[in-house]
């Protein structure tokens, strides 16, 4: 369903809002065999809510936020197989203010810019990430990648099984822990402010509202999301490469952000899920024909569908019910 | 006394057009007052310069006798100054108690609150309603902007910027295009207000200028022609001649 979101809107948790978590915890029992798959699915998940957040409700355009994600994962990193800090929380806190600070210092430089030239900017900042990474050989490994990261238990008790049990879960638990947050912001004065801007920020400028401090205190918190998910990915593989930073996890992020529906919290949930799915299914079998089937998903979602998925299902369900 | 809005020497220019050539204006407190002027005389121009959607090229900008022309738009507006917009700048996809209740929540000093949520805000909500109500447009607090028709979507833009409670309002031709039921709505919105705030109007429709303005002044080509009561603009040969001339022509 959609969310309206705003002074009139009904912040009750409705019933569909637990399919997620049932689903997830259902692959838990049910599908031992595919809990790394999840773990990465539930990875994607957190960083498609971090840009739902500032794309489907702020309207900030971003090719770039690749560089939070990496930058999350190259601390937990470096700091695992370079320090011998194995700690998995601190690992994550690291992570995250690591990637907020990077989102307050480019936030206060892409958002007072709008459009194509922000767009370019997001992409330069990425850019730059990637270069430094592949440069900085002693402390990121460069090409090669970091290898050797080792996670301690979660607050000393629970064990990263070979089994990815824990993992999973660890990831079910921050996913959950984001999604809360992020429902919350969204249905908050604040959240109603962002979409004021994102509708029309001259109005918003005009009844007073500090337009670029609302922006960069979200990009920032955008920013600290995504890395988390960036340290989350680095802990359950326990290697990180450069294929984490740069234009391609950016551009393939959106792709499943709009896949899934931008501006709806569930279509950051949908859209990493059927990406990933079929890339695991369609790429080992089909490899060369893997991104003309995404590349035509994509064609088809935003030419008839502009809602993502999730839109497509809200029409199908009114329809229904038009009949009913 | 000093004016609750006034500009000294302001001057704008786009390129080698000059929009605003040396304004030397003053809104009183509790005035009616109207610009009028030709299209592209510049008064939604100077409008801008007022709010501070746009920087002046030079010249100064008081409000209520501190000078704010350094101030950006949202300092302006906590100081007590409100706009609505010749072209609707409205929040499309949000209802309609939203357009209004941004506004609000922004002067409550809530807006910035990311944990409670906003349907929560009793006060704003209920400030939002009761001005829906007197523009007569409660009935639609639920419903997207951009589903209304256009002569309720301008009393949506008028109830934005009453919403800031402001003590100076500019109004940029708050009734062009409007039936005359919301064009009388709107004026009867504009009279309730407390007499002490102070009121810009820009209006083609000259019915309407002499009925509410005290005051007015002719802006032409970025240049203030001259001004005075309504009498006296009326009986101006030099108006006549840029302005009412040319429309009665
Ligand atoms: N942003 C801008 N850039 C260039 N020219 C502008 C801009 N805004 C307005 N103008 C020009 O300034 C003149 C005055 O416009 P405006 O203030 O809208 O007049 P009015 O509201 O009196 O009809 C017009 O010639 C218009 O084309
Ligand atoms: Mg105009």
């Amino acid at each position: 369903m959609n969310h309206p979101v705003g002074y009139n809107a009904d912040h009750r948790l409705r019933w569909t809002e637990w399919l997620p978590w049932v689903v997830a915890l259902a692959v838990f029992f049910l599908l031992p065999d595919y809990l790394s798959l999840g773990a990465r699915v539930l990875t994607y998940i957190l960083f498609a809510l971090s840009l739902d957040l500032i794309l489907g409700y702020a309207g900030i355009i971003t090719l770039g936020h690749a560089a939070f994600f990496g930058l999350g994962a190259y601390v937990t990193g470096i700091l695992s197989a370079k320090l011998g800090v194995n700690d998995p929380l601190l690992q994550m806190l690291c992570s995250a203010c690591a990637a907020g600070l990077l989102g307050l210092a480019t936030g206060a430089l892409v958002l007072r810019t709008h459009g194509l030239t922000q767009l370019m900017l997001t992409l330069a900042v990425a850019a730059v990430c990637l270069e430094v990474a592949n440069k900085a050989t002693p402390v990121t490994g460069g090409a090669d990648g970091l290898s050797g990261v080792t996670v301690a238990p979660i607050l000393g008790l629970f064990r990263f099984d070979m089994y990815g049990r824990t993992a999973y879960l660890w990831c079910l638990v921050l996913v959950f822990g984001g999604w809360w947050l992020i429902r919350r912001l969204i249905y908050s004065p604040f959240g109603a402010a962002l979409t004021g801007i994102r509708e029309n920020s001259v109005r918003m400028h005009a009844v007073g509202a500090p337009v670029y401090k609302r922006l960069l205190t979200v990009y920032t918190l955008s920013a600290a999301i995504a890395g988390i998910a960036g340290a989350l990915l680095t802990q359950t593989n326990q290697f990180v490469g450069l294929n984490v930073l740069g234009f391609e996890p950016s551009g393939e992020l959106l792709v499943m952000l709009i896949l899934g529906g931008v501006g709806r919290l569930y279509g950051a949930f949908v859209g990493p899920l059927v990406f990933l799915i079929a890339q695991d299914f369609l790429a080992r079998q089909f490899p060369e024909y893997w991104y003309f089937g995404i590349g035509l998903m994509l064609v088809v979602v935003v030419l008839f569908a502009r809602g993502g998925i999730l839109g497509i299902s809200d029409a199908v369900i009114a329809r229904m019910r038009r009949k009913a | 006394m000093s004016a609750a809005l006034e500009t000294r020497g302001l001057c704008k220019s786009f390129g080698a057009l000059t929009v605003a050539d040396r304004i030397d204006f003053r809104l009183e407190s509790g005035a009616r007052h109207a610009l009028i002027g030709p299209n592209g005389a510049g008064k939604t121009t100077f409008v801008n310069l007022l709010t501070g959607l746009l920087r002046p090229s030079s010249g100064t900008v008081l409000l209520g006798g501190e000078d704010v022309t350094a101030l950006a738009q949202s300092g302006r507006v906590k100081r007590g100054l409100g706009r609505t917009f010749q072209i609707n700048t409205l929040f499309r996809d949000m209802s309609v108690l939203d357009n209004v209740a941004l506004g609000v929540a922004e002067r409550h000093g809530v807006a910035g609150g990311f944990w409670r949520p906003a349907s929560g805000q009793r006060a704003v909500r209920e400030e939002s309603l009761e001005l829906l109500a007197r523009l007569g447009i409660a009935d639609e607090a639920g419903r997207r902007v951009l589903d209304l028709p256009y002569g309720k979507q301008r009393l949506v833009e008028i109830a934005i910027a009453l919403g800031l409670k402001p003590r100076v309002l500019l109004l940029d031709e708050p009734a062009a295009g409007v039936p005359s039921l919301e064009s009388e709505r709107i004026l009867q919105a504009l009279d309730s207000l407390p007499e002490d705030i102070a009121i810009l109007i820009i209006e083609h429709d000259m019915d309407l200028v002499f009925r509410f303005a005290r005051r007015i002044t002719v802006l032409v080509q970025g240049e203030v022609l001259c001004e005075g009561t309504p009498q006296e603009i009326a009986d101006d040969v030099r108006v006549h001649q840029v302005y009412l001339g040319e429309r009665h022509a």
